[in-house]
């Protein structure tokens, strides 16, 4: 081995501590590139073999009642591949030892065996036999979690009428990867599930013989389609089709696409700030070495080493650094990936799940991390090739201080003279100050943007249900009845207020734009559910005219006062022009709002309900589920306080995973850029902080001068990481906000204190541990050497 | 033995590095009577600053005992050792020690505010004929005068004792001359107990007492009856 590269090696051992914290922070921006793009890559990957494997449909319908003779008209739309005409209903369980009533989604299975699309996957047991009335298949998280196992039998209410039901076999589908209950945000494998049921059954139950009333298409290569959808809307209109939609309004697929969405954003914002702070690290504890080795330059030099010798030495040496980082992170990302993919299990259910993180995220995320670091190196390593030898023997000139306006500062405060060290180190030292401060900012900005997702999730959990929707419970009605059964409803046990509600299908078009979604009649005089303005506050839906929630009118490029037509998908199906009144906030769904008595009146038809918002008696809960239970007019229940206590339990322990992770990621930065300006600090100052104690300073007194200097440069940062955890935090909010959940930008104090805290108390820890340093130099000896 | 301000007992340093053992100071007994000025002489290895570094707390011997006013160094704490030299001594080194991003005044100024009963750094400053010098940086200060910011940094305490390791010995001789004078004057005008360093043997002339070393042991003391201020000495 050549001398140079053997002092290369002792360097770096020398060096350990320095080279290790910055390819630490390296090391993060690499893991989290291959953590983020690992999984995104591996989860597509599943999730296109899956789709292409069971025939999972691209275009989706439902109607109230189409004739099965249709089937072969649709059949016929220019793009289509493939039909799957089925009957589809949800009903209600009554599963042993289960007050709260289960619900689940029916679908038919056809007679000739299989579905063509939307193939479920059997993961146990087998499919009903066809001619079998009471024979299922179920879907196998809802089984798991209902201890239901093929041969054992439940009871559900087909019709107004109790049946049993026999498991056959547990089953997975494309199309509830993602399973959630209408209304529901979240996963409840207790209470929700999917029952596959022979044709004949499903449409007795349905009262749909001969009929249908859910369609699924595939599409040929090449089919536009949009213009799928529109044939297919105009084919199911007479029939009450709701408006065809494709993939991008799937429930699980919309879930699944925001979540890959996600991760794609993360790995685009995060690396490159941890890429950033490496390069700067490197490029300042670099030049603080070269400064030092100046002399071994000039010596090198003169004995005839070329300065690109020189240049490649020290290069070398950053890239041994990098390489350590760039190892960590492949290796720590590689494992987390799996992790993540299969905690991803939880929540999306895939029969099989490919983990490939793929070459390309290793590749891009090695030359990024060497190249970020080489950059940093470049100007340290330039400045040390051009020394001429001459110069670099002489020892570098002292540093030169000014007095300057800090001076006058400080004569007017009286400061001590340890702190005018402090502030004449600083400003003498600009660069290198400004490089702790943008670092440590760095640091704070991750740790505000990381814990802003949970405020902002607060927010919408705040506003979701305790601003907007105050309800206990939703009655789903099987049909549309007339107001008066709120009256009726009134009489269930326990039931202290009824509110009715009214909501149907619609498409919205403006111009050129056109979104499907759903009007919801406001009735006078509700208190349980409320609209709320763009500022938070709630508004009174006005007597005419739609109110829509912020994000539609964006996408409709609509604003208060323009007209819109609303196409209505349900009877009387009509299409009418009409004003846009108001613009609302509105995080969860994107529904429009109107006020009952204008609805009712451009429907031309009397008020009816097909939702009862109630307050219920928590004492009177079982009671309310039993009747609950054998009330015919109801299909679906939404517990509100439920979903409420799901959501912040899985919310919470979501947190504390991602706090982990990120404290770890904000505190490894901290720690990074205040370590290696400790250590440089005290390279050049322990002769200067060693005659401070000469002349009788305690340990602490002269541990403030260099304490000092890094914690002021930290709070500095503070004010600076906030801002740009905000900025952060508004990039995440419009990168992250999907049609299912729009993340408000709020911010609370608390986070910006947990965040600046995190950053203080990790940069004082890397203080103290450089600080044990100082205390182990011996006076004596330190007082002999000359700078 | 009135008057005595350091007893030293039978003092010993041994440095071990590795397997090497070095005697520093094989047994020294001294005593440093109040207002004197005392010149160490010695070939170079002969144990002075070793010496001199035990008398300021600065190190700890390995046996022996040297008592300050009748208190033992030896068996003081870290603490009360840096609590020592905060009160009592003040240090010129050969090589200045300043603090370069603090002024002539703020050098001083540094040991003024940790310190009970100051002078003012511009008195201080004013005694070693640097009160027009008062607002410089280190590096705008010939080497001269960066050794008379030192010494006016160690006496602004007013200290009991001045410990000086070869203050002249980066300066020419005119130069070292005004260092020495200000010495001299510190000594003679606040009385304070003076120990100075040299390799310079001319230097001896101003002292009371000589002091010789070699080898780690006390060889040879002088006194001189009529100390001469250094005006006159070269070098
Ligand atoms: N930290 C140390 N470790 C090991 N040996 C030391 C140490 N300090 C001093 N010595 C040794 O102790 C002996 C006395 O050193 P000291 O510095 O006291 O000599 P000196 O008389 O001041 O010499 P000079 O005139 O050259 O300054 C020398 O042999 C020296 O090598
Ligand atoms: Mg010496």
């Amino acid at each position: 081995m050549r001398a140079l590269d053997r002092k290369l090696l002792r360097d770096l051992r020398r060096l350990w501590a320095q080279a290790l914290a910055i390819a630490l922070v390296l090391g993060c921006g690499v893991m989290v590139l291959v953590l983020a793009t690992g999984t995104e890559r591996s989860l597509r990957m599943t999730r296109a073999s899956y789709y292409d494997r069971s025939h999972f449909a691209e275009v989706f319908a439902q109607a109230t009642r189409a004739p099965k003779g249709l089937v072969t008209d649709i059949a016929r739309i220019p793009g289509v591949a493939q039909v799957e005409a089925r009957v589809a209903m949800t009903v209600l369980l009554d599963l042993p030892g289960m007050l709260r009533p289960a619900q689940a989604r029916v679908l038919s299975l056809p007679a000739t065996g299989a579905p063509v699309l939307n193939r479920p996957t059997l993961r146990l047991g087998r499919l009903p036999d066809p001619g079998q009335t009471d024979e299922v298949a179920l879907s196998e998280n809802f089984a798991e979690a209902s201890n239901l196992r093929p041969g054992m039998s439940f009871a559900a209410i087909l019709n107004g009428q109790r049946r049993d039901l026999r498991v056959t076999g547990l089953v997975l589908s494309p199309e509830f990867i993602y399973l959630i209950g209408p209304g529901a945000l979240l996963p409840d494998d207790r209470h929700f599930g999917v029952i596959w049921m022979n044709e004949d059954p499903a449409a007795a139950a349905a009262g749909l013989t001969g009929a249908f009333n859910d369609v699924s298409l595939r599409l040929v290569r090449g089919a536009v389609e949009p213009a799928v959808i529109a044939a297919l809307d105009r084919l199911l209109a007479p029939y009450g089709g709701a408006g065809a939609y494709g993939r991008d309004r799937q429930i699980s697929d919309v879930f699944l696409s925001s979540e890959l969405d996600q991760l794609h954003a993360m790995a685009v914002i995060l690396p490159p700030i941890f890429l950033i702070v490496a390069a700067f690290l490197v490029n300042m504890v670099l030049g603080r070495l070269i400064l030092l080795e100046r002399p071994i330059i000039g010596l090198l030099k003169a004995s005839g080493f070329t300065g690109r010798e020189i240049a490649v030495h020290y290069l070398k040496l950053s890239i041994g650094i990098a390489v350590l980082g760039v190892l960590l992170g492949w290796g720590v990302g590689w494992w987390l990936g799996q992790q993540m993919t299969g905690l991803y299990a939880q929540f999306y259910r895939f029969p099989y799940l490919i983990y490939a993180p793929g070459s390309a995220s290793f590749a891009l995320s090695g030359v990024m991390g060497i190249g970020a670091v080489v950059l940093g190196a470049l100007r340290a390593v330039r400045a040390s090739a051009r020394l001429a030898p001459a110069t670099a023997m002489l020892p570098p000139a002292p540093p030169f201080y000014r007095r300057s306006l800090i001076d006058r500062l400080a004569e007017g405060l009286r400061l001590r003279q340890t702190t005018m060290m402090i502030l004449r180190s600083i400003t003498r030292w600009p660069g290198r100050a400004a490089v702790t401060v943008l670092g440590v900012a760095a640091a704070i900005s991750v740790l505000v943007a990381c814990f802003f997702t949970f405020d902002s999730i607060d927010a919408v959990i705040d506003e979701a249900f305790t601003l907007t929707n105050r309800q206990h419970v939703t009655l789903q009605l099987t049909r549309n009845a007339p107001a008066s059964v709120a009256e009726d409803a009134a009489h269930l046990p326990g039931v202290m207020r009824v509110e009715g509600a009214f909501g149907l299908p619609v498409r919205l078009t403006h111009g050129w734009h056109s979104a499907l979604t759903s009007v919801e009649a406001q009735g006078q005089g509700t208190i349980l559910t409320r609209v709320l303005g763009e500022g938070g506050q709630p508004l009174v839906v006005p007597p005419e005219g739609l109110v829509l929630p912020e994000t539609l009118a964006r996408k409709l490029d609509l604003r208060a006062g323009d007209r819109v037509t609303m196409a209505l998908l349900a009877p009387p199906r009509d299409t009418l022009s009409l004003p846009v009144a108001r613009i609302m906030r509105q995080s969860l769904g994107e529904t429009v709002q109107i006020a009952s008595p204008a609805l009712f009146r451009l429907m031309r038809e009397a008020p009816q309900v097909n939702r009862l918002n109630l307050l219920v008696d928590p004492r009177q809960l079982p009671a309310f589920y039993a009747a609950v239970k054998a009330a015919p007019a109801v299909d679906g229940i939404l517990l509100w306080t439920e979903v409420r206590k799901q959501f912040d339990e899985t919310i919470n322990e979501n947190i504390l995973r991602s706090v982990i992770v990120y404290a770890i990621l904000g505190i490894l930065i901290t720690v990074g850029v205040i370590y290696n300006a400790a250590r440089i600090q005290l390279s050049e100052r322990a002769y200067e902080l060693a005659s401070l104690r000469v002349l009788g300073f305690t340990r602490a007194e002269v541990g403030y001068v260099l304490v000092g200097e890094l914690m002021l440069l930290t709070v500095l940062a503070i004010p600076l990481g906030f801002l740009g955890g905000y900025g952060f935090s508004a990039l995440i909010s419009a990168g992250f906000s999907s049609e299912v959940v729009r993340i408000p930008l709020v911010i609370t104090r608390r986070t910006y204190a947990i965040a600046g805290l995190i950053a203080f108390v990790s940069a004082l820890a890397a203080t103290l541990l450089v600080r044990r340093r100082l205390d182990r130099v011996t006076l004596a000896t330190a007082l002999k050497q000359r700078e | 033995m009135a008057g005595a301000v350091f007893h030293v007992q039978s003092v010993t340093k041994t440095y071990t590095t590795g397997a090497v053992e070095v005697l520093a100071l094989r047994g020294i007994d001294l005593e440093l009577y109040e207002g004197e000025l005392v010149v160490f002489l010695g070939a170079s290895g002969s144990g002075k600053s070793t010496l001199l570094n035990i008398l300021g707390a600065l190190d700890r011997p390995s046996s022996g005992h040297v008592l300050f006013r009748g208190t033992d160094l030896t068996g003081l704490s870290e603490a009360a050792l840096t609590a020592f030299r905060r009160d009592h001594v003040g240090f010129v080194f050969q090589f200045y020690n300043l603090v370069p991003s603090l002024t002539a005044r703020e050098n001083v100024a540094l040991v003024t505010e940790i310190a009970r009963a100051p002078m003012r750094p511009e008195e201080a400053l004013d005694r070693v004929g640097l009160a027009n010098r008062i607002d410089h940086f280190p590096a705008e200060l010939s080497g001269g005068e960066q050794q008379r910011v030192a010494i006016a940094r160690a006496i602004a305490k007013r200290p009991d004792v001045l410990l000086c390791d070869e203050p002249t010995g980066a300066l020419d001789s005119k130069t070292g001359v005004t260092v020495l004078e200000a010495l001299y004057d510190v000594n003679r005008d606040l009385g304070t107990v003076t120990a100075l360093i040299t390799h310079n043997a001319a230097i001896r002339q101003m002292a009371n007492r000589v002091i010789r070393m070699g080898d780690g042991r006390i060889v040879g003391v002088e006194d001189n009856a009529a100390p001469q201020p250094p005006t006159g000495i070269e070098w």
